[in-house]
């Protein structure tokens, strides 16, 4: 128990030195530097910067860290409020899969000069995997913000046992049928220009998933498949674990991204399914109408999580 | 259910009410919560849908006797991703604008619990005439269920009905939001459910 809780502690604070490590910049004054949008990059300043300062475009200079003899147009800038972030749009948009090099002259703040900073800015990677992973959990839900998977939702979330399994089940099998249908759509679809046959080769690949999984558990452990066997064939009833792979596939995300997308969609429907499934084992000895009893009360408690889950909607990690 | 002889007609109101999918079946309601914020949406997913169910239905009561009976689901599925994916094309070249409104949920369609369940309950064993009946049934019963939610809260939402202005203002902006379709489909189902109390308490 101790040991497992050490190295738990040793990932997370691997994980938290990734993840500080792009938060910090290489000058004391300059907070944070990030691209923003498509053609713009953001940077925040430890203390507010002069206007007439900021409005000079000649004090920025950008360019590609490979070439770094081409400078940016920079079309204007543009502080905020407080004048601690200043944001720089260019005429075209930026490459943001290349490192950019950021040179700020002579920082003026308060009428005090800063020194002149040069900064790299580049993507977090490590950061903007996790936002997919928990944009899939929590911000897109996919239960309670983009409404897929809600037959079985329903059908197996009153018991708190049923809704785990399942959850778990749904868990395993979507993460291997997104890297299936990935590598197919990778190495086969698109090489050949099939790409209409998306719909039919992805569910394709969700039935082989479910009858491998149900065949593998079959023979590798009995157990687990008395207990969790029955909620495989509802995954294939289920939307979500076609959404997925149409998603991947729409946005073009390599096998890591696939990963998490995959890997946060399981989990987000785990938690939406705890949630409901808590609630609903409540709702059983609660006094309700005899309309509303069964489907119709679930109903409207989702309708209850989807406006709460609203509230994360615009959050964004990165 | 294959024993009993109804009529085409009765097939069809069957589909509309006393089986009407998103109601009282209570299947394939991810659209019917994410996409009935207009009636266009829902009329143009509907017509999808009935278009997906009518034709897969016919295709597996035409080919019912060839298919063995363990491979009957990726049977049923190949043949419903075929037709998912015609109208696909199809929507997506002739109405760009509204089937980008709709997403992902046309490509969604073949997941639909209820046309797959139609066709291994229904198709499977009747005849062709009378799977196309059931299809339409079943699908317009859809149909409905879409029309029906998506002008509440399109009336609702923003007071207008397909487009035209009717009210004039907006009353509850709520009505537009996804999770108002949890809602409003609770409240239906439950009077779904009371109409039926009711009627059994009177023909008993």
């Amino acid at each position: 128990m101790v040991k497992r809780f050490k190295t738990y502690s040793v990932i997370m604070g691997l994980m938290m030195a990734l993840l500080l490590s792009g938060c910090e910049t290489e000058h004391r004054f300059i907070k944070k530097v990030a691209f923003k949008g498509d053609d713009g990059i953001a940077v925040t300043f430890a203390a507010p910067v002069d206007d007439g300062w900021a409005k000079d475009i000649s004090n920025f200079i950008v360019s590609e860290k490979p070439d770094p003899d081409i400078m940016l147009d920079i079309k204007d800038t543009a502080l905020n409020p407080d004048r601690t972030k200043l944001t720089i749009s260019f005429k075209d948009s930026l490459n943001q899969n290349m490192p950019h090099i950021l040179t700020i002259k002579r920082i003026i703040s308060k009428g005090r000069p800063q020194g002149t900073a040069t900064l790299t800015v580049k993507k977090l990677y490590f950061g903007y995997l996790l936002s997919i992973l928990i944009g899939a959990m929590i911000i897109h839900n996919f239960v309670f913000t983009k409404y897929l998977g809600l037959c079985v939702f329903f059908g197996t979330s009153q018991k708190k046992s049923t809704a785990v399994g399942m959850g778990i089940t749904f868990t395993f099998v979507i993460v291997f049928a997104s890297l299936m249908s990935w590598f197919f759509y990778q190495f086969v679809l698109k090489p050949f220009r099939l790409d209409y046959l998306q719909i039919v080769v992805f569910i394709g690949m969700v039935s082989l998933s479910v009858q491998g999984a149900d065949t593998i558990l079959r023979k590798v452990n009995p157990a687990l498949f008395k207990a969790f066997g029955v909620y495989l064939v509802l995954v294939i009833a289920n939307c979500i674990i076609l959404a997925v792979p149409l998603i991947l596939a729409d946005n073009e995300y390599n096998m890591v991204e696939s990963f998490m997308l995959a890997l946060g969609a399981g989990i987000g429907f785990l938690i939406a399914l705890f949630l409901m499934s808590s609630v609903r084992e409540r709702l059983e000895l609660a006094n309700v109408p005899v309309s509303y009893r069964g489907l119709p009360i679930a109903f409207i408690v989702a309708g209850l999580f989807a406006l709460s889950f609203m509230g994360f909607s615009g959050m964004s990690i990165f | 259910m294959a024993e009993t002889t109804k009529t085409n007609i009765q097939l069809f109101i069957n589909g509309l009410l006393n089986e009407n999918p998103i109601f009282r079946l209570a299947l394939s309601m991810c659209p019917a919560v994410g996409i009935s914020t207009t009636v266009m949406n829902g009329l143009l997913l509907g017509v999808a849908v009935i278009f997906v169910q009518v034709f897969s239905s016919c295709t597996i009561a035409l080919i019912k006797d060839y298919i063995h009976p363990r491979i009957r689901i990726p049977t049923y599925t190949l043949t419903i991703a075929t037709w998912v994916t015609v109208i696909d094309l199809v929507l997506s070249a002739y109405f760009p604008v509204a089937y980008k409104a709709m997403g992902i949920f046309v490509r969604l369609i073949v997941a639909f619990a209820i046309i797959t369940m139609r066709l291994e309950v229904f198709a499977s064993r009747n005849r062709v005439i009378t799977s196309f009946w059931d299809g339409m049934g079943m699908g317009f019963g859809f149909l409905l269920g879409m029309v029906v939610l998506g002008a509440i809260r399109e009336l609702m939402g923003m007071g207008t009905l397909l487009g035209y202005d009717i009210l004039g203002f907006r009353p509850l902006l709520f009505f537009v939001l996804p999770a108002a379709g949890f809602f409003l489909i609770g409240f239906i189902m439950a009077i779904f459910n009371y109409v039926e109390i009711v009627y059994k308490r009177k023909t008993k």
